[in-house]
C-alpha cells in the first residue's frame, strides 16, 4: 500500500439547510491501495460523507481532496478519480443494461467504441452479459448492485466508494462480490466500503473508520481493532447429548442443551489449557466456533448505540 | 474535462434523449400530431371557410405558422420538463452530477435532446399542413432562426420547470396554467388587430405574441410586429433562462 494519500479529509463540517449537523469536523486519510471501512450506525454521517466526496452535497466547511486533488481548486478533475456504488438503485430503470453502461462511460468523455469494449469486459466478470439488452428493471436486486458496480468501474476510476453494496444480496452472491472487490483492490483501486454487515468489513478491509453522530470515533487497522478485544466466546458443539454436564476448572461454561456449551476465553488464558481440560473429560467436540462477530462488540461499544445501552 | 471529452459526454447525452422520445413515439410524436390535425380541421377547414381573410391570407394560411410554432413550443418544453424530473424522481440524474461533466453540457446534451423533438413533432405537422395548405416560406433563414431560437428558449424554461419540481403535478402546472393560455392568447388563431387597444397592449406583454409572429413573418412575410423586435427579446429571454438554469443546476435543488 503506498502512502500518498488517495483521500484526505480535514475537519469537514456538513450543516444541512434544516440546521441537522450531520458532520462535526471530521478527519480521515485513506491510502492509495487501502480497503478501507467506514462504518456508522444510521444517520451517523457516512452518507453525507461520501456524498460530499462525489458532489451530490456541498460541504460547510473543511477541505477534501481526491488523489490531492483539492475539490474546492478543480473538483470535476478530483470526481473523474472517482467512480460511486450508492445505496440505492439510481439508474434508469427503462434504460437496457449495456446503454446504461455506454452512458455513464460518455459522461467522463468516453466515446461508444471504447465504452462498449469496457461495458463488455465487466458485464462478464460480473455475470450480466446475457442480460446486457434487457431493461434494468426487469434485473433482480443482485443484477442491479452488480450493475452499479459496472457503472462505477466504467471509467476506471482510481478510487471506488461503495455505499453497501451488498445489501439485500444473499450470501452466496456476497461472496462472489467479495471476490470481485478484491480482485479490483489488488488490481490497484482504492476502495472505500460502507456496509452493515460487520462481518464483510472484518472479511475484506485493511483500515477502519468509525463515525457516530457527525464524528470519527475510532480511526485505525482491522487488526490493531480486533486486538482490543479482552474475551472471546467459542461455541463446542459435541457429537452425543450428555446427561451430566461437566464443569471446566477457570473457565464460565453456559450449556445452551444437552450437547453444547459456550466458553468465554479471556485474551490471557490461551485456548492450550481449555483444550486439554476438554480432552481430559473426553468429551467428543464435533465442531467449535467463534460466537459473535468480533468486529460487531467492538462498533457496538464504540458507537451511540452501545453508550446508550 | 477536453473539448473532446466535453464532445463525447453531449452527444451521449443527446442520443439518450433522442433515442427515449423516438422509443416512446406514441407518447411524444403522435398525440400533437392528431391534436394539431385536429386544429387544422376543424378551425381551417371548416369554421375557417366562414371566417374569411385575416391579415391578408386565408384562415387556413393565416393559422398554420402559428399552430407549427404552438407544436415546437409545447414539445420542446414538454419534453426536457418531463424527461429530466423523470431523471430527478429515479435519481439516475447523479448518474450526470457524479460525472466530471461541466454544467453547460449537461444543460446544453438536454436542452438539445428538448430541440430535436420540437423540431420532429414541427416536421410531421408541417407534412400535415401540406394537406390543406400550401406553405411558401418567404424568408428561409428568418424562419429557422426563430424556430430554433424559440426551441431553445423553451426547452432552457421546461428544464428550469424539472430543476423546480418536486412531484409530478409541479412538471404540469406550468404547461396547463401558464404556457397554455400564453400560446393561445399569443396570436395563433387570430390577429390582435382584431382586438381592442388595451387588449392589444396587453398581448404585447405575452412573450409567445412574438415568437408566433416572427414565424408567422418568416413564412407569409407579413405579421402584427417587427421579426427584429421578436428576435431580439426571444434572444434576452434565452439567455437570462440559460444563467438561471445553470446556477440551479449547483444549487440545493440539485445538490443538498
Amino acid at each position: 500500500m503506498s502512502e500518498f494519500n488517495a483521500i484526505d479529509i480535514r475537519g469537514l463540517e456538513k450543516t444541512y439547510d434544516n440546521g441537522f449537523r450531520a458532520l462535526d469536523g471530521i478527519d480521515f486519510q485513506v491510502k492509495q491501495g487501502d480497503f478501507f471501512a467506514l462504518l456508522g450506525p444510521n444517520g451517523a454521517g457516512k452518507s453525507t460523507t461520501i456524498g460530499i466526496l462525489c458532489s451530490l452535497v456541498r460541504k460547510t466547511a473543511g477541505s477534501v481532496k481526491i488523489m490531492g486533488v483539492d475539490i474546492d481548486e478543480d473538483f470535476p478533475l478530483a470526481k473523474s478519480f472517482l467512480g460511486v456504488v450508492p445505496q440505492e438503485f439510481n439508474f434508469n430503470v427503462f434504460e437496457k443494461v449495456i446503454n446504461i453502461l455506454v452512458a455513464q462511460a460518455g459522461y467522463y468523455g468516453i466515446p461508444k467504441a471504447e465504452a462498449l469494449e469496457r461495458a463488455e469486459g465487466y458485464l462478464k466478470q460480473l455475470g450480466l452479459w446475457e442480460k446486457r439488452d434487457q431493461v434494468a428493471r426487469n434485473l433482480s436486486g443482485g443484477m442491479k448492485r452488480r450493475l452499479m458496480i459496472a457503472r462505477a468501474l466504467i471509467h476506471n476510476p482510481q478510487v471506488l466508494i461503495l455505499d453497501e453494496p451488498t445489501a439485500g444480496v444473499d450470501i452466496e452472491l456476497r461472496r462472489s462480490m467479495w471476490t470481485f472487490l478484491e480482485k479490483v483492490n489488488a488490481e490497484g483501486v482504492t476502495i472505500i466500503l460502507t456496509t452493515h454487515y460487520l462481518e464483510e468489513a472484518e472479511s475484506l478491509c485493511k483500515n477502519i473508520a468509525i463515525i457516530d453522530s457527525g464524528k470519527i470515533v475510532e480511526n485505525t487497522s482491522v487488526k490493531a481493532l480486533l486486538g482490543r478485544l479482552q474475551q472471546e466466546t467459542f461455541v463446542f458443539d459435541l457429537g452425543e447429548a450428555l446427561s451430566e454436564k461437566p464443569q471446566l476448572e477457570g473457565y464460565e461454561i453456559r450449556w445452551r442443551d444437552d450437547s453444547s456449551f459456550e466458553v468465554d476465553v479471556d485474551k490471557s488464558q490461551g485456548l492450550g489449557d481449555l483444550f486439554g481440560q476438554i480432552s481430559k473429560l473426553g468429551l467428543n467436540v464435533s465442531s467449535m466456533r467463534n460466537k459473535a462477530n468480533r468486529l460487531e462488540e467492538l462498533f457496538v461499544s464504540l458507537t451511540g448505540e452501545g453508550k446508550q445501552s | 474535462m477536453s473539448i473532446q471529452a466535453n464532445w463525447v459526454a453531449y452527444k451521449t447525452i443527446v442520443r439518450k434523449e433522442v433515442r427515449r422520445f423516438i422509443r416512446i413515439w406514441p407518447q411524444t410524436i403522435l398525440p400533437p400530431a392528431v391534436t394539431t390535425g385536429l386544429y387544422f380541421l376543424i378551425f381551417g377547414a371548416l369554421i375557417g371557410r366562414r371566417i374569411g381573410d385575416m391579415g391578408g391570407f386565408s384562415y387556413m394560411e393565416f393559422v398554420a405558422p402559428g399552430l407549427i410554432m404552438m407544436t415546437i413550443i409545447t414539445n420542446s418544453y414538454s419534453n426536457v420538463a418531463s424527461s429530466f424530473f423523470s431523471a430527478k424522481f429515479q435519481n439516475s440524474v447523479e448518474e450526470l452530477l457524479v460525472s466530471p461533466m461541466p454544467n453547460w453540457v449537461i444543460l446544453a446534451g438536454w436542452v438539445t435532446g428538448g430541440v430535436a423533438r420540437g423540431l420532429c413533432v414541427a416536421a410531421v405537422v408541417t407534412v400535415l399542413t401540406l394537406f390543406f395548405t400550401d406553405i411558401h416560406v418567404q424568408h428561409v433563414g428568418l424562419t429557422v432562426i426563430v424556430i430554433l431560437s424559440t426551441a431553445i428558449l423553451f426547452a432552457t424554461a421546461g428544464f428550469i420547470n424539472a430543476v423546480y419540481a418536486r412531484t409530478f403535478d409541479d412538471v404540469s402546472i406550468i404547461p396547463t396554467f401558464v404556457l397554455t393560455p400564453l400560446t393561445y392568447l399569443g396570436g395563433i388563431f387570430y390577429s390582435i388587430t382584431l382586438l381592442s387597444e388595451f387588449w392589444q397592449s396587453v398581448s404585447h406583454a405575452n412573450p409567445i405574441f412574438y415568437m408566433v409572429n416572427a414565424f408567422r413573418f418568416g413564412v407569409l412575410g407579413e405579421s402584427d410586429v417587427s421579426p427584429y423586435i421578436a428576435l431580439s427579446i426571444t434572444a434576452g429571454a434565452t439567455l437570462v433562462l440559460i444563467l438561471a438554469a445553470l446556477k440551479m443546476l449547483n444549487g440545493s435543488r440539485m445538490r443538498s
